[in-house]
């Protein structure tokens, strides 16, 4: 079954998410009230290592697994990218979870989580149902 | 065991998650990202004829494992790698939180507002109800959330994604510093 390895690394990352309290709503206002550097550590950290990694991808033209060339999709500017962006902020504050959390959060027990999920894809139901009516 | 059941360190959970992003490209040519799933998850289920959610949704299927194992992940670390103690946070940050209204800091989030008796409250709808549907809505508006533009986006060096993330962090920033407090007391 060739989708298991990446239930695997979901699985890390969520231990991951877990033990290191980036689920926990009171990290996220501590973030946001700048009285912590622990979720910048977090979030810094992973986008150093992340960047460092695909540039010895590309330095050492490293193929995927099966022998592919590791494409890396290129994400085109749109002023979804704002809007969105400071939506979906103001949801993060509240909710204290991005959408990894959420799941990470109802699986470990919190089962009204999973209602804030629902939401979220409620959410994002809306906003296909809504595109061609917003600015982009 | 001691060093798992504590809580991890910044700098050992960023690499960690940092690391995920060539595993995925490297397991199969597949670019880090949750929100996706939202989607798929749409197009699964109810579809409803938007276009929107007219694809192939079973060739992402990968990434609605990943979230299963996210589930799978947070079921684990909590009931077997946790010690069950409070989150250590900035006392200056109990100390506000506990002035505008916050009572139960004995987890990982304060059940006295994450709770299905409080879902019926116009407190309780906004923060479990409300703000999920922001996050939902939000992220595919933006095209990605914290894993797809600030982690995936930034470490590739696409600027969107720089965009993205700033606009993330301001919203949470004006959310937390001038509205929240608002909600918290009602």
């Amino acid at each position: 079954m060739k989708n298991l390895k990446f239930l695997a690394l979901g699985l890390l990352f969520g231990i991951v998410l877990i033990k290191s309290e980036v689920v926990s709503w009171f990290r996220i206002q501590e973030m946001f009230r700048l009285q912590a550097f622990h979720m910048y550590g977090i979030i810094g950290s992973a986008i150093v290592v992340a960047m460092v990694s695909i540039m010895l991808i590309k330095r050492f033209n490293i193929k995927t697994i099966s022998g592919e060339p590791v494409i890396i999709p290129q994400k085109t500017f749109n002023w979804g990218n704002v809007y969105g962006g400071l939506i979906f902020g103001f949801g993060w504050a509240i909710t204290g979870a991005c959408p990894g959390p959420l799941f990470a959060q109802v699986g470990g027990g919190f089962a009204v989580v999973l209602v804030t999920l629902l939401s979220a894809i409620a959410g994002t139901w809306v906003y296909g149902l809504l595109r061609d009516k917003l600015p982009h | 065991m001691d060093f798992i059941k504590q809580p991890w360190s910044w700098y050992v959970a960023g690499p960690l998650i940092g690391l995920i992003v060539p595993a995925l490209l490297l397991l199969g040519n597949k670019a880090f990202g949750i929100s996706s799933s939202l989607r798929h998850i749409c197009a699964a289920c109810l579809p409803a004829g938007i276009p929107f959610f007219k694809y192939d949704w079973k060739k992402e299927s990968w990434n609605l494992f990943f979230v299963a194992g996210i589930m799978l992940g947070g079921f684990v670390a909590v009931h077997y790698l946790s010690n069950a103690q409070p989150v250590v946070i900035n006392p200056a940050t109990t100390a506000l939180l506990q002035k505008q209204g916050v009572k139960d800091f004995s987890d990982l989030l304060p059940l006295d507002i994450f709770s299905f008796s409080q879902l019926l409250t116009l407190r309780g709808f906004i923060f479990i109800v409300v703000g999920g549907f922001l996050v939902g809505f939000g992220t595919r508006y933006a095209g990605g959330c914290t894993s797809g533009h600030a982690i995936m986006g930034i470490s590739s060096l696409q600027w969107p994604s720089l965009v993205a993330t700033c606009c993330f962090m301001a919203g949470g920033f004006i959310m937390a510093w001038f509205i929240l407090p608002h909600l918290l007391a009602l």
